[in-house]
């Protein structure tokens, strides 16, 4: 039977006249790898912060390892492990000196080097935060979440910014943590990063979610396989409903000026599409096709891309 | 666990001493600062021996006689100018006096100004006892230049004072309102560290570097300028401890909801401008009005120097200082007690 590490009902938080979290439901269970998804103000990080009480929902219950804040806070902040958005670790100390900080703050846990060679930063022991590249600040980040040997491990963003390099580091140093049985919850508007580390996701969207599921379920739910994007030399008036109606064709979407179809079968309905746009004499001027991700569940959910870059 | 790392108390505040010692400018500040400001002001106010007073004889007949006599007076250095240079030299005050030589000798000066008044009192005694008036009642002079009465001693104390005040506000305002900017705070809220040991550490490591610049700005003092140590030691530190809490409270309290290093620092100064003026640093505040000494004497800071300068130059034992020290334990925990009341943690 699985028990549930994190469940809450009905989190409203609101910021003036702001509504950043509306009314959100979500049930992380023990020993996954639970990854909130949406783009930026969309109300994860604070979402994620009043699960961790560092914010009094307006409205709302939470409960973590199946405690409530109220009358339980010293116990859950022993028994779990959290890296917050921007916070930047104190310059002037060394690595070994900031985890050795952070683990005084626990009664139980890792020692500092077992934690610093797990996060592979050994060789950094003595070299001063602001000394470290942004990766590594992130792992040394990570380190003092770990440094306690949490139950639950909550990150939020941790990989933004990074180079796919070190944005990998990290994932590995996630994924041990969750195979050696701990509970993550984490949010990202990477969508890679949800397909790669997460068991379930929930896509988040002002301040609610919009859809739940392991990362394959929501592809899947998309009812196809494939993305076919492309866009035209010149305008050209093409209705949805006729794309709609070529072979293999789920979804139609106009963005920017480019088209994106969602196909389930992508050797016919791309050579249909290009027959098709022939006959109308609209000339290509790019054509990409993909396998489906969550970026693609996110943009049939909502019109939007996750990341406006 | 094999390591040896000391509890959440020790590791915040080792964390507070490592910044500060590994922040060269701060170390500037707080040590290197007033120590200077000491030497360059003692150095200025050095006092010299009896003024010499500076005066012409105009030219004329008799001229070269009160010459003679004055060059033979000590403490007057007199010259002999032509009538319009002697005005002259008068007017823009390179002398304080012009003697006019003739039947009954003149003395033009400025009666508003006291070296004029000084040189007129000089002049006359020595031309009268030149030509033979004595003194009808016997008396002897004894100078006295004693370490404790020089300014350097005023000084020094106020350094003190003006060091704990300032690296009180700074130390603890700074420190929490850079952590909090930088959302360290809420990071270490997010632990399981007591919300009092986080503010205790900051205080701790306060009362650490209390210990050397009271020490280091004293010991300047004392062994530079000879500055007079009458208390004991340790009624010095209670004093130098109780003004540190006190501004170490100020500090939370500026700090507890300040949320830019900006918004912190005007604060800072708002608290501390008025007390550089008034509380008696550089000079004394009897200086000003009497309707104002009563709020001069409510201010933390007047209290704290005033009590230094009790204990330090005139080895007065703590208990004649209870008034002084019970302003500056008020100040301290009126702003302890609001700070923790408002503290923003987030």
């Amino acid at each position: 039977m699985t028990k549930t590490a994190v469940s809450c009902q009905g989190l409203v938080k609101r910021y003036g006249p702001v509504l950043a979290v509306d009314g959100l439901d979500l049930e992380v269970f023990e020993g996954e790898c639970f990854g909130m998804l949406g783009p930026n103000g969309a109300g994860k990080t604070t979402t994620i912060e009043m699960i961790q009480g560092l914010l009094e929902p307006d409205q709302g219950t939470v409960r973590v390892l199946d405690l409530s804040w109220e009358g339980h806070e010293r116990e859950l902040r022993q028994r779990m492990g959290t890296q917050l958005q921007e916070t930047r670790l104190p310059e002037k100390l060394t690595v070994k000196e900031t985890v050795t900080l952070f683990r005084s703050f626990y009664r139980e846990g890792h020692t500092v080097d077992e934690v610093l060679d797990k996060v592979e930063l050994q060789e950094k022991r003595d070299t001063w935060v602001s000394k470290l590249s942004g990766g590594q600040r992130q792992r040394l980040a990570v380190a003092c979440a770990l440094v306690s040997t949490p139950d639950i491990l909550f990150l939020d963003e941790p990989t933004t910014g990074l180079d796919p390099q070190s944005r990998r580091r990290l994932w590995d140093i996630i994924a041990a943590f969750r195979s050696s049985g701990g509970t993550v919850l984490l949010t990202t508007h990477h969508m890679e990063e949800a397909e790669q580390l997460c068991d379930r996701v929930a896509i988040v969207d002002q301040g609610t979610i919009i859809a739940l599921g392991s990362p394959r379920a929501l592809i899947a739910s998309l009812g196809a396989e494939d993305v076919v994007e492309y866009a035209l030399e010149s305008e050209c008036q093409i209705g949805h409903a006729e794309l709609g109606a070529l072979p293999g064709v789920q979804q139609v979407h106009s963005d920017d000026g480019r088209t994106v179809l969602t196909v389930t079968r992508v050797h016919q309905a791309v050579p249909a599409l290009m027959k098709f746009l022939m006959e109308r004499g609209a000339e290509l001027s790019e054509l990409v096709t993909h396998h489906a991700t969550l970026e693609d569940v996110f943009l049939s959910l909502t019109g939007r891309h996750l990341r406006d870059e | 666990m094999s390591e040896w790392r000391g509890g959440p108390l020790l590791q915040l505040t080792l964390w507070r001493l490592r910044e500060f010692l590994r922040e060269p400018e701060a170390l500037f500040w707080v040590f290197a600062f007033p120590i200077l400001l000491a030497l360059a002001l003692g150095i200025a106010f050095k006092n010299r021996g009896p003024a010499t007073v500076r005066v012409a004889v105009e030219q004329g007949v008799g001229a070269q006689e009160l010459q003679a006599v004055l060059d033979s007076a000590s403490g007057i250095e007199a010259v002999t100018l032509p009538q319009q240079i002697a005005g002259d030299r008068l007017r823009n005050g390179r002398v304080a006096l012009v003697v006019r030589p003739g039947e009954s000798i003149e003395y033009v000066f400025d009666s508003t100004r006291n070296e004029g008044n000084l040189a007129r009192l000089v002049v006359h005694n020595a031309i009268q006892e030149a030509a033979g008036r004595r003194d009808v009642w016997e008396v002897r002079d004894r100078r006295i230049n004693e370490p404790g009465s020089r300014y350097i001693d005023f000084l020094i104390p106020g350094l003190i004072g003006m060091n704990i005040m300032g690296t009180g506000l700074w130390g603890v305002g700074y420190g929490i309102v850079k952590q909090r900017t930088h959302k360290l705070v809420k990071r270490l809220l997010a632990s399981p560290v007591r919300k009092s040991q986080y503010m205790l550490s900051h205080v701790l490591a306060r009362l650490v570097f209390l210990v050397f610049e009271v020490t280091a700005v004293l010991a300047f003092g004392h062994y530079v300028f000879g500055v007079p140590v009458r208390g004991t030691l340790a009624a010095i530190a209670v004093v130098s401890f109780l003004g540190a809490m006190a501004f170490a409270g100020l500090g939370l309290l500026v700090a507890s909801r300040a949320r830019t290093i900006e918004g912190v620092s005007g604060l800072m100064n708002l608290v501390m401008v008025p007390m550089w003026i008034f509380s008696g640093i550089f000079f004394a505040y009897s200086n000003f009005p009497e309707a104002l000494h009563p709020i001069i004497l409510a201010l933390p800071l007047t209290a704290l120097n005033d009590a230094l300068r009790g204990v330090i130059l005139d080895g007065a034992s703590l208990s004649s200082q209870a008034g002084l020290l019970a302003i500056v334990a008020a100040w301290g925990l009126a702003s302890f007690g609001v700070a923790l009341k408002i503290f923003r943690w987030e």
